[in-house]
């Protein structure tokens, strides 16, 4: 898979990324910045996510909505925050690219003059809907914030969930909007992709232009946020509305691109990627004690996690799926992967990576990768080494894996119906969430 | 080199957009197959169109087109369910199976290096799928389970409520998963029969895109589906043609309420029965709607979210189906602005019929974001097939996408004004708010609306 591209440094430390794609005369903008939820502090969540929606809202030289001249120009965009980085992105005509430049360094070098009260109130009141519409009203919307909750001490920075604890929200204020975007939304912390029907030279030229008098802004506080270590399993329990009893068994795992990252991804494929993948055969398509069953290596840039999740069949406990989760990870060790399952793995990764690689834009798409790898990697050519990490695993290297990170240091969340704490695991305490 | 920041840059010249050649052909068998070109990556597309979706399902019976589909990957020919799944999986195909209202759709994207291997098996799905008892009883139960799960999902439980309100016993009622009770009853023989009377080369169409000729493309689909021979076809009356009844005593400014004590939200629908797909308005309705609340400059999400902060996003959307499908604003709004948001969405409503009518402004916005960006919509091989499956499904002209932007751009503000007072009723609107009943009913007096009436889920 070659993705050629071109890498330039401006001198104020924005990293430009041009890939030339002209199947489709379209080009792709997309801008990240290196902080996320894991640069916030305990009782001050939630910041980074809504600083995200304040970006839309204009700046000094077009102090009016984003959305609206470059969708007049033809383009989409919108933007996302995690825990390691927030991204931007627009899709414009090949003719409209200048627009998007022009946006996104307005943005970043001139935001805080068109911040207002008005504005950030009513943002954060947009933010408030959204957190009750995706976690609070949301049958097991909370699970991923008491999962993180027990996994992280409360001052670290995964401990808490990117859109934020709702008390922090409404507690924000104006002036740490402000410390905030001189901290961290600089050039020297930003890196830009561009990809599509442009050609590299005007690419590059555009990006000095519109970006390259900007200031570099300081030096970014370092992140400490090491993998903690947990004494044996830690049983928690949520009630939620919800019908079905279901379980999250989660486990410390290696960072983003670190030894044995790509092999949990292959793992968590072996057990429950499909229909004849172990915890889908044996849970819910052989016994019928699961209505769903999921497993995922969850990277990011410090410290990740693996996770297997399965959904009780009415009648059925969650100690029941306990023990056959348990039963399947041992067999995982006694009975290693097949040269079958190896195949259909490799063929599954090799088809993802190719997949995501169709478009230009958008999240995923390979403005967007080249910037992950950049940022995360300096490296915006990754993408070989990436596969390769997938292509060239072998049974016992996912084994290995298997028997290093999956062992019985680990969070069990039961997420049970009101009323029914008797469902969740034996020994379970009640889970932090807000 | 410093920039012009004093106003925005001007877009150039729009870039020539063409769009791909087009090939249709009809197999012996009668299979209706489509082929595009499209090289960039090496991957296959192929999309089968059945047309049998969920309104096909018999009256007493919801959910057998969607339990049908579902079969479809649960083993075919000699292989059982594990088998074949291995077999896609080693093939590194993707396969996606969606029931809507007038179709079941089949999608798989392959390396193209197994598209030969992959499609066969796609057709043998098709074809032949075993129906085995053992399967049925599985998926069925798995239905089952997630009817339960859906109880407590606030959009599921209002598109819901919204849909039976709005249609009654109409084929377009109901959900694609039917009902707990339906699912219970039914047998093994019934999805089996339901695919021998409705899955028939001549219903059904293969489009096929990716990196490989229209030569190429053609003989792997008809390698795969052309020696298909059905037991039992015979024609089926189109239910999409058959016409909405009013329903319930509808009276306007009624809320119908689902109680659902401690919501953190109210999830809200609110509309009417729309149009066809057919209809000569579809471009003045798809413009009209940008302007009123199908993006996010449009009237009700500015309103609502960007100046009332009450909610993440409101939305509007005309479904285009072969029969009337809805029209309805979605909007999941905090509880004590609830009777204020419908307020201001209703209004928005009207005041696009009357006091407030599209403006040339408006106009030029709406229809630039949809004319000017057209060419992203055909970006990959999989938004080529589902692309052509609306004309495979609408009977819509093969130069379709080619005359899309100069009929968009012939439109004025007064077409769409007239759509607009043709098309929207807001003396006809059904509203249903899924929420908590004592966090609302202050926001209902204060907005001066009357008494929801209570249903049930």
């Amino acid at each position: 898979m070659d993705i050629p591209f071109t890498h330039q440094r401006l001198d104020n430390g924005l990293d430009v990324i041009v890939h030339e794609d002209r199947g489709c005369p379209i080009v792709a903008v997309n801008v990240w910045y290196h902080v996320g939820s894991k640069n916030e502090k305990r009782g001050r969540t939630g910041f980074a996510h809504l600083f995200e929606h304040l970006m839309f809202e204009g700046s000094q030289h077009y102090d009016q909505g984003y959305f609206r001249p470059l969708q007049e120009a033809g383009g989409v965009l919108n933007g996302s925050t995690n825990a390691d980085r927030t991204n931007y992105w627009e899709v414009m005509p090949a003719n409209a690219v200048e627009l998007a430049l022009w946006m996104e360094s307005d943005r970043m070098g001139y935001l805080l003059p068109a911040l207002t009260v008005a504005k950030f109130e009513n943002q954060r009141n947009v933010v408030l809907n959204e957190r009750r519409q995706n976690y609070e009203n949301r049958p097991y919307g909370l699970a991923g914030m008491a999962i993180a909750a027990a996994l992280y001490p409360p001052d670290h920075p995964y401990h808490w969930m990117t859109i934020g604890a709702a008390d922090d929200l409404k507690a924000a204020t104006l002036d740490e909007v402000s410390a905030f975007f001189r901290t961290y939304y600089r050039p020297r912390n930003a890196s830009l992709a561009l990809a599509g029907d442009i050609e590299t030279a005007r690419a590059i030229d555009l990006a000095a232009a519109y970006f390259g008098d900007l200031e570099a802004g300081p030096e970014v506080p370092p992140v400490d946020a090491p993998t903690p270590r947990l004494d044996g399993e830690r049983r928690v329990v949520l009630e939620d509305r919800v019908e079905l009893p279901r379980l999250y068994i989660v486990w410390h795992s290696p960072a983003l691109f670190a030894e044995g990252d790509a092999h949990l991804d292959l793992v968590a494929e072996v057990l429950a990627g499909g229909k004849t993948s172990r915890l889908y055969r044996r849970l819910v398509y052989e016994r019928r004690i699961a209505t769903e069953v999921a497993a995922s290596q969850n990277s990011r840039e410090s410290s990740s996690s693996f996770q297997i999740v399965a959904t009780a069949a009415p009648g059925r406990s969650l100690l029941d799926l306990e023990s056959a989760v348990a039963e399947e990870l041992r067999r995982f060790v006694d009975d290693p992967p097949s040269q079958v399952e190896i195949e259909r793995c490799r063929a599954q990764a090799e088809a993802h990576f190719v997949h995501r690689l169709q478009t230009v834009g958008g999240f995923g798409g390979k403005s967007d990768q080249l910037n992950a790898y950049n940022v995360f990697l300096g490296a915006p050519g990754f993408f070989d080494r990436d596969l390769a990490r997938y292509t060239e695993a072998s049974a016992d290297d996912l084994r290995r894996a298997c028997l290093r990170w999956l062992g019985s240091e680990r969070v069990a969340l039961s997420v049970v119906p009101r009323g029914r704490l008797d469902f969740a695991l034996p020994g379970s305490e009640p889970a932090a969430v807000s | 080199m410093a920039v012009d920041r004093s106003a925005l840059p001007r877009p150039g010249i729009e870039p020539p957009f063409v769009f791909p050649e087009i090939r249709r052909t009809r197999l012996a068998n009668g299979l209706d197959v489509w082929t595009v070109e499209h090289r960039d990556v090496p991957l296959v597309s192929a999309l089968v169109l059945i047309r049998a979706g969920a309104a096909f399902d018999p009256s007493d019976r919801p959910g057998l087109a969607a339990v049908t589909g579902d079969l479809l990957d649960e083993g075919c020919g000699e292989l059982d369910a594990l088998g074949l799944h291995d077999k896609l999986g080693r093939l590194g195909a993707q396969l996606e199976t969606e029931v809507g209202a007038d179709a079941t759709l089949l999608g798989m994207t392959t390396l193209a290096r197994f598209a030969n291997e992959a499609l066969v098996l796609l057709a043998e799905m098709i074809a032949s799928p075993r129906f085995d008892l053992r399967d049925f009883d599985r998926v069925r139960d798995l239905r089952v389970n997630r009817l339960l799960q859906l109880r407590e999902i606030a959009p599921a439980v209002a598109e819901r409520t919204f849909l039976r309100l709005l249609y009654g016993n109409h084929p377009y009622g109901h959900l694609p998963i039917g009902s707990e009770e339906s699912l219970r009853g039914m047998a093994i023989a019934e999805p089996a029969a339901f695919h021998r009377r409705m899955y028939d080369p001549s219903r059904i169409s293969v489009i096929a895109a990716g990196n490989a000729s229209h030569d190429e493309l053609l003989r792997l689909v008809d390698d795969a589906f052309g020696g298909w021979r059905p037991d039992d076809p015979h024609p089926y009356p189109d239910p999409a043609a058959l016409p909405v009844t009013a329903t319930a005593s509808l009276e306007s400014d009624r809320v119908f309420m689902v109680q659902r004590p401690g919501a953190a939200q109210s999830e809200l629908r609110i509309g009417h029965v729309g149009v066809s797909r057919t209809s000569p308005d579809y471009h003045a309705l798809v413009t009209l709607n940008l302007v009123l609340g199908g993006q996010f400059v449009s009237r009700i999400n500015t309103n609502l979210r960007e100046r009332k902060g009450y909610t993440y996003g409101a939305r509007t959307t005309f479904d285009f189906r072969r029969g009337a499908g809805p029209f309805v604003l979605h909007a999941s709004v905090q509880p004590d602005a609830t009777g204020e948001a419908i307020r201001e969405a209703i209004a928005e409503l009207q005041a696009i019929r009357s006091e407030r009518p599209v403006t040339t402004e408006e106009l030029e916005l709406g229809r630039a974001s949809i004319t000017r960006g057209y060419p992203r919509n055909f970006e990959t091989a999989e938004q080529v097939t589902r692309a052509i499956a609306q004309l495979a499904l609408y009977d819509l002209p093969q130069d379709y996408f080619t005359q899309f932007v100069p009929t968009i751009m012939s439109l004025t503000p007064d077409d769409l004004t007239r759509a607009a007072m043709e098309h929207i009723h807001p003396d006809r609107l059904v509203t249903v708010v899924v929420g908590d009943r004592e966090k609302i009913d202050g926001s209902f007096v204060g907005a001066g609306l009357g008494e929801p009436v209570a249903v049930a889920d």
